[in-house]
């Protein structure tokens, strides 16, 4: 046993409305540069939908992730090594701009500067390829809602593929896409951070690593030369090209957050409150093993086999053993990510099929199957009502199988039926009706276990989303204060009095300072873990002068 | 003039191509890269890169045999001057003709789509400009010399020569009676040379073979000294956007 840490992520899709506020935050703050207008690091697609870019899980066409040779090795999809090679003088698989889409502006200046007359200026939409004036015809989430009507539904590869499956009951999947009766869900993607990447391994520079304090996956801006291999590894299409410096480029899950105890730009906008951050345990030594599970419909409980119970305590003394922090141990005690993968089995991988091991979990939506029941005269919230429904979700089972299980009903069906369990049992113990705990032993669970999912899914109270370790506790301080002086301004040349001749640096880590000061040391005057504080406190009144 | 030429010039040239390549590696590491354009256009590309580097990767082993392995070596394993002639004669036509149909539909791609086109700056031009003379003018003194029957033998004179100039003893007088389209291409080709480690050309001392050889996956700790912000590098200064 070989324990590392890893900081892994579940979304809720439950409470996703779609509002792209993750998207938005995570552009401005990573991806607002020339040479990367196209690229979202963080995506929210409606689902059934194409994606981002279109069609990306079609990996007959993309060739991405990892595939079983005919020993029963793990080989990347997209060829050997050698075949690596050969063809390193153009992909023939990488995705054109135009299936991401060609990014724009518009020629704003004619708003001001368009002569007085009957017509109103418009600003003309303007490539920022070619600077020549285009037509808009696709963007990151054109297909938002049905947007470009039902053919986006037809052209999922997902639908097609639960289609296709003998087993499945051609009925239920079909997927309603008429406009009146849609009901579609979001899917906000972000790199997945894989156990097992099958970018890092496509790498032919070995610029792409994994680091092994916190699992994240990076490139090396210094050493990547451009063989756009990455880009065509990861079966996500989350590897994307800046075209303008020509090297890869990837989500980092905001490691500078991360490192100082901060969630992840995109969780910490996220207006419904559905993302989680915690360490999980694993073992490195059966990575590969997991990855290589012959039937795929087992590698979801493959993966779970990955995972190591924090709990336990030959677990924390092989990972005391294998140099993860203590204060790493205790976070993964706490953590929501393995609560909901593990202990209340609710959350599923995205694309287990794939064989990376991805890191981002989700927990399945449960539609809105409860006012679609009261609609047709039941109580909508009854146990048994709400269990029966769930065959008939207008977003089949079938189809969330083939995003989250490789097409196994089994596993969605339970974690749906724990969330409808969740729901039924929370009512009456709301309503002060006698709890019915037959409903939690239905779904396998207690009563407490019921509501302590309840309090991380529903209530998810910031403390409890977030469990992030910080990288370094004994350098925390020194960071945070990193901005001051280290010697006393009296001590530096020129004597007595002198400051430090140079100026301090307009930006410090945690943001600007405020203007010019020329010679004047900086100092801070509320520390960073006071300001996150009070910045997060819930109740305004409890906010603790004294830390200030 | 031929003391310069040949005496001084191939220093000059391989100077710049060690120190630059040196330089380069410590100043510019972010700027190392193919600085690939195939996102924009697929189709051309997936034919005339392979086309173009396949070639140029014959032209040079060509290169590398003709001018380092002695006659004598070749003769001693039984490879005599007319088999050698003919071999180099169509393999190097071959290998040329692959190079510059990929470089011209290269040249042609670049020019035409607009993107690629944008994407394309002077110190691209240049490098264009140099490379495309020196694969040409190879070919054109190659077959303006050479018949099936025999041709310019520069095994005589070139290549000793070239030996010469790593021994430190430039042997200037063995470049006298070479034919002038040869010359010209020598010259074009120090050039190139020079350019290399200053031009997008540095990619191919990223060949990445060692990716035969490494486990899949990298793993890699962070550093001791990559917590909290680090200096400056180039390429990486404060963009506003």
């Amino acid at each position: 046993m070989r324990v590392l840490a890893q900081i892994a992520m579940v979304m809720n899709l439950d409470k996703c409305i779609g509002c792209h506020t993750c998207s938005v935050t995570c552009k401005q703050t990573w991806t607002n540069r020339s040479g990367m207008e196209y690229v979202w690091f963080n995506n929210v697609e409606t689902r059934p939908g194409q994606g981002y870019p279109r069609r990306y899980e079609d990996q007959e066409k993309w060739r991405g992730g990892w595939e079983l040779n005919r020993r029963g090795a793990l080989k990347l999809k997209s060829g050997g090594r050698f075949r690596s090679l050969a063809t390193i003088f153009s992909n023939p698989v990488l995705p054109g701009i135009k299936d991401y889409y060609e990014p724009w502006t518009y020629e704003y200046k004619n708003l001001t500067d368009a002569p007085l007359g009957d017509d109103y200026p418009v600003a003309e939409p303007r490539s920022l390829l070619t600077g020549k004036p285009m037509k808009i015809e696709w963007s990151s989430n054109w297909d938002d809602n049905l947007g470009g009507g039902p053919a986006g539904v037809e052209a999922d590869p997902m639908v097609a593929k639960a289609q296709a499956r003998e087993t499945a009951d051609r009925a239920a999947v079909q997927v309603k896409a008429a406009f009146e009766q849609t009901f579609m869900f979001y899917l906000p993607r972000i790199c997945e951070h894989c156990l097992n990447p099958a970018c890092v391994a496509s790498c032919p520079s070995g610029a792409m690593y994994k680091r092994t304090e916190d699992g994240i996956v990076l490139v090396d801006q210094d050493r990547c030369r451009g063989w756009r291999k990455c880009v065509t590894g990861c079966p996500y299409k989350k590897v994307y090209f800046n075209h303008r410096t020509g090297k890869a480029e990837k989500c980092t899950l905001c490691y500078p957050r991360l490192e100082v105890g901060l969630p992840t730009v995109c969780s910490e906008t996220c207006v419904g409150r559905l993302r989680y951050l915690g360490v999980v345990l694993y073992d490195a030594d059966k990575v590969t093993r997991a990855a290589a599970t012959p039937d795929e419909k087992d590698l979801y409980e493959a993966q779970l086999g990955v995972f190591l119970d924090p709990a336990d305590p030959e677990v924390r003394r092989a990972a005391e053993r294998d140099g993860v922090p203590y204060d790493w141990i205790e976070a993964a005690r706490g953590s929501p990510v393995y609560a909901l993968i593990s202990t209340y089995r609710v959350a599923l991988p995205l694309h287990p099929e794939y064989r990376t091991l991805p890191m981002v979990w989700y927990v399945p939506p449960l539609s809105p199957v409860v006012e679609a029941l009261t609609g047709t005269g039941h109580d909508g919230e009854d146990a048994g009502n709400l269990f029966g429904a769930i065959d008939t979700l207008r977003i089949p089972l079938e189809y969330l199988a083939e995003l989250f299980t490789a097409g196994d009903v089994g596993p969605v069906r339970a974690a749906l039926e724990r969330l409808a369990a969740m729901r039924s049992y929370m009512r009456g113990v709301n309503l002060g009706d006698p709890a019915d705990r037959s409903v939690p032993a239905r779904v396998g669970m207690t009563p407490d276990g019921i509501e302590d999912m309840y309090r991380l899914l529903a209530l998810a109270k910031y403390e409890e989303r977030y469990v992030i370790p910080t990288a370094a506790l004994g350098d925390a301080r020194r960071l945070e204060e990193s901005a001051v002086p280290d010697g006393c301004g009296l001590d530096a040349p020129g004597g007595p009095g002198m400051l430090p001749p140079e100026p301090p640096p307009g930006a410090g880590p945690f943001g600007d300072d405020s203007g010019t000061y020329e010679g004047l040391p900086l100092v801070t005057i509320e520390n960073f873990h006071a300001s996150r504080r009070r910045q997060t406190a819930d109740d305004i009144a409890a906010r603790p002068e004294e830390d200030l | 003039m031929d003391t310069f030429l040949w005496g001084v010039l191939p220093y000059v040239a391989l100077v710049l191509l060690i120190a630059g390549t040196l330089w380069r590696y410590r100043y510019d590491k972010f700027g190392w890269t193919t600085r690939s354009s195939q996102i924009y256009e697929s189709r051309l590309l997936n034919l005339a890169s392979p086309a173009f580097h396949y070639g140029i990767l014959f032209v040079l082993v060509g290169h590398l045999m003709g001018l380092f392995v002695p006659e004598s070596w070749t003769n001693a394993v039984g490879l005599k001057e007319r088999a050698y002639h003919l071999l180099s004669l169509y393999g190097g036509t071959a290998a040329g003709v692959l190079a510059v149909a990929g470089i011209a539909l290269l040249l042609y791609r670049r020019r035409t789509n607009t993107p690629v086109f944008r994407a394309t700056t002077r110190n691209d031009k240049l490098m264009y400009a140099v490379l495309l003379a020196a694969v040409v003018m190879g070919m054109w003194a190659k077959l303006t010399n050479s018949s099936p029957s025999s041709g310019y033998d520069y095994r005589e004179t070139i290549a000793p020569w070239a030996r010469s100039v790593f021994t430190l003893r430039p042997d200037i007088a063995a470049m006298e009676g070479v034919p002038l389209t040869y010359r010209i291409h020598a010259v074009v080709g120090l050039a190139l040379i020079a350019l290399v480690p200053f031009t997008r050309l540095v990619h191919m001392f990223s060949a990445p073979v060692q990716y035969l050889f490494r486990p899949y996956v990298v793993y890699r700790s962070r550093g001791a000294g990559e917590l909290g912000t680090r200096r400056e590098k180039r390429g990486w200064e404060k963009v506003d956007s």
